[in-house]
C-alpha cells in the first residue's frame, strides 16, 4: 500500500502535449485562415469546420430549417445525385459528417492523402452546390420526422426540451434545434436555400486540420472549398439571461426509471472565472470517481448508474447543468442529495486536498485528449470558436495549476445558486414534491 | 525477480509482424500463460494499457446470469494493497482515465495514461488479478448500481428489450441467448460468494491477455510484463471454453414486441451464421462483404438503393454481421418502413430484395466500392490507439490469433463475387432465422 501511494503522489512531470509546439496558422491565398498540425505518419487528413450560427438562427416559424438543410448537404449536389454522391465518397474512402448544433454547423471530414484533391472536390459540391431537390427533400424530411416522433416518447429528450423551454422563454435557445412536427411539415426546398445562404460562409468558419499535408497545399484546398461562399454571415441571436427558479418540475411518463436533468445559470466561456469553475465542477460533479455527486449518489448509496454535472456555455447565454437516471422509488432521495450537496458547496466550497487531486488529474489527462488526428482537428477548431489564443494548449496546465483555494471558493459562492437550481424529472417518481 | 534475459529466452516471441496497415505489432507469451500484445504508436507520449480476460457472460454458470458483468464492477472495490475503492482515484491522481467492459466473450479493463505511468498501471492491474477483497456492504451497494444500469440500458429502451427477446429466441441452447447484464431476478439474487467463485476460477494470467498500445518499445513492455504479471500463479481451473452449442435450427421463429414507447416500428431478421475461425476466416470475410453490399453503406447498398430510393418505402435499412465472437453468432438485416407502410409489407420488400440478390448476384461495382471503403477504414483505424488495442483484445478473446488479425484486411480484399453469393446461399436460409417486429401500441397494427 505504502509503495503504491508513494508512487501515486509523485507530482506529474509536465507532459509535452503533442500538438503544442506544432500548430501552424495557415492563411490561404484567398484569405481563409486555418490551424494546422502536420502529421505525416498516417496517409490521411482530418478536417473540422465549425460555422458559427447553427439552429439558433431559425425563425420561430421555420424551426428545424438549418437542421434539415444540413441533413441534405450530401443528398445530391451540382449534377451529382444523392446516390452518386454516396458512391463517390465510398470509392474515395472519404468520410463526411454533418452536424447541426445550437450555435454552429460543424462538418467533420477524413480524407486519404492519395486522393485528397478528388475528395475535396466532392466536399465542395456538398457545401457550395447542394441541390435540395424535391425527392431528397421529402426523403430526409421523413427521417427527421421519424426522429421527432421518437423524441416524443424518449424521456431524456422530453426532459431536455422542457428544461430549454422553461429556461429561455421567447428566445431561440428555448426552442428545439431540429424543430417540431408542425414546423418541419411547413418547410420547403426554398427554405433550405435560404437557410444554406445564412449558415455557411467564409467569414463565420473556424477550421482545424491535422494530417499529411503541407501548409501550401492546404491553402489551395481551403480556397477551393470556401472561396465561393458568402462573407457576410451574421449571428442574429441576441444575448439572453436564463430564467430558472429553485424547485422540481415533474412530467409524468410511464417508465421504470426516472430521468432527471438539473440546471441553473452558468458562466460564459469568456468569464474570468470560467477556468476556476471548470476545476470546481470536476471536483463536484465531473467524470471523476471521487467527484462529490458520484461519491454520494452512486458509490455510497447505489441510487444511479451515473451522475454528472457540466458547464454549458452557449454563445449568448450560459447554463450549469447535470443529469442522472434513478429508479422511480429512489429518485426522490437522489434529488434531495443533489440539493443538499449544492447548498453545501455554495456555503463551504471545496478542500485543499480536493483541489490538489483535481489539478493532478486535469493536468495529467489533458494530453490524453490529443488522441488522434481527428480529435486534434476538433480541438483546434474548438479553441478558435471560443477565441482562445494558439498558445493556450501550452499554457493551459499552468493556468489550472495557478487556481488557488481562495479563488476557487470565491467562485463556488458565485457559481452555485441553490435558489436557482431547477430539477426536471420525467417518469413516475414516488414521494417527490413538485413545485 | 527474474532477469530480463531469462525471461526473453523463456518467452515465445513471434513478432514484430507488420499487418497490412503497417502498424507494428509484437506478441509474446509469458511463462505463466499470459499473452502479451504490443502495438506501437509513437505519435504522442501516451499509452493504452488493457487486460482482457477470456471470460464473458456466455461462460457464466446456469442461473447466475450477470455475474461476469457484476464482477467487472466489483473489481474496482479493492485489494490489500489498494483498498477502499482507491483504484480509479489513483489512476486519476496520475492523470489517467480508466474503465472496463464486459461482453458475451470477454471482460476487459483499461487505463489510458502518460507513458511513464505504465509500470504503476501494471502493478495495480496485476495486483487485482489475484488479490481482490470484497465485503457485503460493497456488494449490496454495487448490486443496486448494476440494477440501475440495467434499468438505464435495457428497461428504458424498447429496442434493447426487443433485442433481448430476439436473442433469447435465436439461441435455444447457447448462452448467447442470455443478456450480458443478466435477467433481473437472477441479478438480484447474486451473492458475494458467486462473485468470488467466478473470480477465483477465471481471473488468472493463463486466462488473460495484456494489450499495450502507445509510445512504447516491445522489449520494454515485455520486461515490465514479466516483472508485474510474471510472478502471478496460473489458475488450474482454466480449460478450453466449452459452451452448450446451438442444435440445428429447423423452423423459422417469429416474434412481435409491442411497446407504447416505440415511435418508429421496424422489422429485423437474424440468421445463425459462422464466425471468424483461427486460420480460416474466408467465409466470415465473405459474410462481412455480403453485409456491406446488401445493407452497409446507407443508400448505396442494395437494400438502401431499392427500398429507400427506388421503391421509397423505407426510412432506413441495413444489414449487419460482426463475425467476431467465440462461438457462431448471427447475420442480420432490418427495414424501418415509412409511416403508412406496414411491417408485413416492409418484410415482403426485404424478402423480394434478397430474392433478387440471390438470383442476380453481386454487382461488381458495388463490391469494388465496398473494398475501397474497407481499405480506407484500415487507414483511419490507425488514427485510434485505443481502437487498435480493442481490435486485438476482442479478436484474441474470440479465439483468433495476432496473425489472424493481421491477415484479415487482405482476406477481405480477396473475396470474390462468387464467394459472397455462396455465403449468402449458405446462410440466408429462412428456416434458420428469427424475424421480429417492434411496434407501438397493439392497435396500431396496420
Amino acid at each position: 500500500m505504502i509503495r503504491i501511494f508513494a508512487f501515486a503522489f509523485v507530482m506529474l512531470a509536465a507532459l509535452p502535449v503533442r500538438a503544442a509546439t506544432d500548430i501552424q496558422v495557415v492563411t490561404s491565398p484567398g484569405g481563409v485562415t486555418a490551424w494546422l498540425v502536420q502529421e505525416p505518419s498516417i496517409p490521411m487528413v482530418a478536417f473540422q469546420f465549425s460555422f458559427r450560427g447553427g439552429a439558433s438562427q431559425d425563425a420561430p416559424a421555420k424551426l428545424g430549417a438549418t437542421n434539415l438543410m444540413v441533413g441534405l448537404l450530401e443528398e445530391g449536389a451540382g449534377d451529382v445525385s444523392a446516390t452518386a454522391f454516396a458512391e463517390r465518397a465510398d470509392e474515395l474512402g472519404a468520410r463526411f459528417r454533418f452536424n447541426t448544433g445550437r450555435d454552429s454547423v460543424s462538418i467533420t471530414a477524413s480524407m486519404l492523402t492519395s486522393n485528397l484533391a478528388e475528395s475535396v472536390a466532392l466536399l465542395r459540391l456538398a457545401l457550395v452546390e447542394p441541390a435540395f431537390d424535391d425527392v431528397a427533400f421529402e426523403r430526409v424530411r421523413g427521417q427527421v420526422n421519424s426522429g421527432l416522433r421518437s423524441d416524443e416518447t424518449d424521456p431524456r429528450s422530453i426532459a431536455g426540451k422542457a428544461v430549454q423551454a422553461m429556461t429561455f422563454p421567447d428566445h431561440a435557445y428555448g426552442r428545439p434545434t431540429d424543430g417540431t412536427l408542425e414546423t418541419v411539415a411547413a418547410l420547403t426546398p426554398d427554405d433550405m436555400r435560404i437557410a444554406h445562404r445564412a449558415a455557411l460562409g467564409r467569414n463565420n468558419v473556424k477550421i482545424g486540420v491535422v494530417g499529411d499535408i503541407t501548409p501550401e497545399a492546404l491553402g489551395l484546398l481551403l480556397d477551393e472549398l470556401l472561396s465561393e461562399m458568402p462573407d457576410d454571415i451574421v449571428d442574429i441571436v441576441p444575448d439572453v439571461t436564463p430564467v430558472l427558479d429553485a424547485g422540481i418540475t415533474a412530467i409524468d411518463f410511464d417508465t421504470p426509471q426516472s430521468v432527471v436533468i438539473f440546471s441553473q445559470p452558468g458562466l460564459k466561456r469568456d468569464d474570468p472565472d470560467y477556468l476556476a469553475a471548470f476545476v470546481l465542477n470536476h471536483i463536484f460533479g465531473g467524470r471523476s470517481s471521487t467527484a462529490r455527486l458520484n461519491e454520494e449518489v452512486r458509490e455510497k448509496r447505489g441510487l444511479t448508474y451515473g451522475i454528472s454535472s457540466f458547464l454549458l456555455p452557449y454563445q449568448h447565454a450560459a447554463l450549469y447543468m447535470g443529469q442522472f437516471n434513478s429508479g422511480n422509488d429512489t429518485v426522490a432521495e437522489a434529488v434531495g442529495i443533489v440539493q443538499a450537496e449544492w447548498a453545501k458547496v455554495a456555503e463551504t466550497g471545496v478542500t485543499a486536498e480536493e483541489l490538489d487531486v483535481a489539478k493532478r488529474y486535469l493536468t495529467g489527462a489533458y494530453p490524453l485528449r490529443f488522441d488522434g488526428n481527428a480529435e486534434i482537428a476538433g480541438i483546434l477548431a474548438g479553441l478558435q470558436v471560443v477565441q482562445l489564443p494558439i498558445s493556450y494548449i501550452v499554457e493551459r496546465n499552468d493556468l489550472v495549476n495557478a487556481v488557488t483555494l481562495e479563488e476557487i471558493n470565491r467562485v463556488a459562492a458565485r457559481l452555485y445558486q441553490p435558489e436557482h437550481l431547477r430539477f426536471v424529472v420525467v417518469g413516475q417518481p414516488e414521494g417527490l414534491v413538485a413545485e | 525477480m527474474r532477469s530480463i534475459f531469462g525471461l526473453a529466452l523463456a518467452a515465445t516471441i513471434c513478432g514484430p509482424m507488420a499487418s497490412a496497415q503497417q502498424v507494428p505489432v509484437t506478441s509474446y507469451m509469458l511463462e505463466n500463460g499470459m499473452e502479451v500484445v504490443v502495438i506501437e504508436d509513437h505519435r504522442a507520449p501516451i499509452v493504452t494499457h488493457m487486460v482482457w480476460y477470456r471470460v464473458g457472460a456466455a461462460d457464466e454458470p446456469v442461473g447466475k446470469s450477470g455475474i461476469a458483468h457484476f464482477l467487472e464492477h466489483l473489481m474496482f472495490k479493492g485489494t490489500a494493497t489498494v483498498p477502499d475503492g482507491q483504484f480509479s482515484p489513483i489512476v486519476e491522481a496520475n492523470g489517467g482515465d480508466d474503465n472496463a467492459f464486459t461482453s458475451q466473450d470477454y471482460t476487459a479493463y483499461y487505463q489510458q495514461v502518460a507513458v511513464d505511468r505504465l509500470p504503476l498501471m501494471m502493478e495495480m492491474e496485476a495486483d487485482r488479478m489475484r488479490g481482490l477483497i470484497l465485503d457485503d456492504a460493497d456488494m449490496l451497494t454495487e448490486l443496486d448500481v448494476v440494477l440501475e444500469e440495467r434499468a438505464l440500458r435495457t428497461d428504458s429502451d424498447p429496442g434493447a428489450l426487443f433485442g433481448e427477446q430476439r436473442d433469447a429466441a435465436q439461441f435455444l441452447n447457447h448462452p448467447y441467448g442470455t443478456p450480458v447484464i443478466g435477467w433481473p431476478d437472477e441479478v438480484n439474487a447474486l451473492t458475494l460468494q458467486d462473485a468470488l467463485d467466478f473470480y477465483g476460477v477465471f481471473y488468472a494470467p493463463n486466462n488473460a491477455i495484456l494489450v499495450v498500445a502507445g509510445d512504447v518499445q516491445p522489449e520494454d513492455v515485455l520486461a515490465l510484463a514479466e516483472q508485474h504479471y510474471g510472478p502471478l500463479k496460473p489458475s488450474e481451473g482454466i480449460s478450453k471454453r466449452m459452451r452448450p452449442q446451438e442444435p440445428p435450427q429447423r423452423a423459422a421463429r417469429r416474434l412481435v414486441y409491442n411497446d407504447p414507447r416505440v415511435a418508429s416500428p421496424y422489422v429485423i431478421r437474424s440468421y445463425l451464421a459462422p464466425n471468424r475461425q483461427a486460420g480460416d476466416q474466408t467465409q466470415a470475410a465473405a459474410l462481412s462483404l455480403l453485409a456491406d453490399v446488401l445493407g452497409g453503406g446507407g443508400i448505396t447498398s442494395l437494400l438502401g438503393q431499392r427500398l429507400q430510393i427506388e421503391e421509397d418505402i423505407a426510412l432506413a435499412s441495413g444489414a449487419f454481421y460482426s463475425g467476431l465472437s467465440y462461438d457462431p453468432d448471427t447475420f442480420g438485416m432490418y427495414v424501418v418502413p415509412k409511416p403508412g407502410i406496414s411491417l408485413e409489407a416492409a418484410e415482403a420488400r426485404m424478402d423480394a430484395t434478397l430474392e433478387y440478390f440471390l438470383k442476380t448476384g453481386v454487382d461488381p461495382a458495388r463490391l469494388a466500392r465496398s473494398k475501397a471503403s474497407i481499405l480506407a477504414s484500415e487507414i483511419y483505424a490507425m488514427d485510434s490507439q485505443s481502437g487498435l488495442a480493442r481490435r486485438y483484445g476482442a479478436a484474441l478473446t474470440s479465439g483468433l490469433t495476432v496473425a489472424d488479425v493481421a491477415a484479415w484486411p487482405d482476406i477481405l480484399q480477396a473475396v470474390t463475387e462468387a464467394d459472397i453469393l455462396a455465403a449468402a446461399q449458405d446462410v440466408l436460409d429462412i428456416r434458420r432465422s428469427v424475424t421480429g417486429y417492434l411496434m407501438g401500441e397493439k392497435e396500431t397494427g396496420q
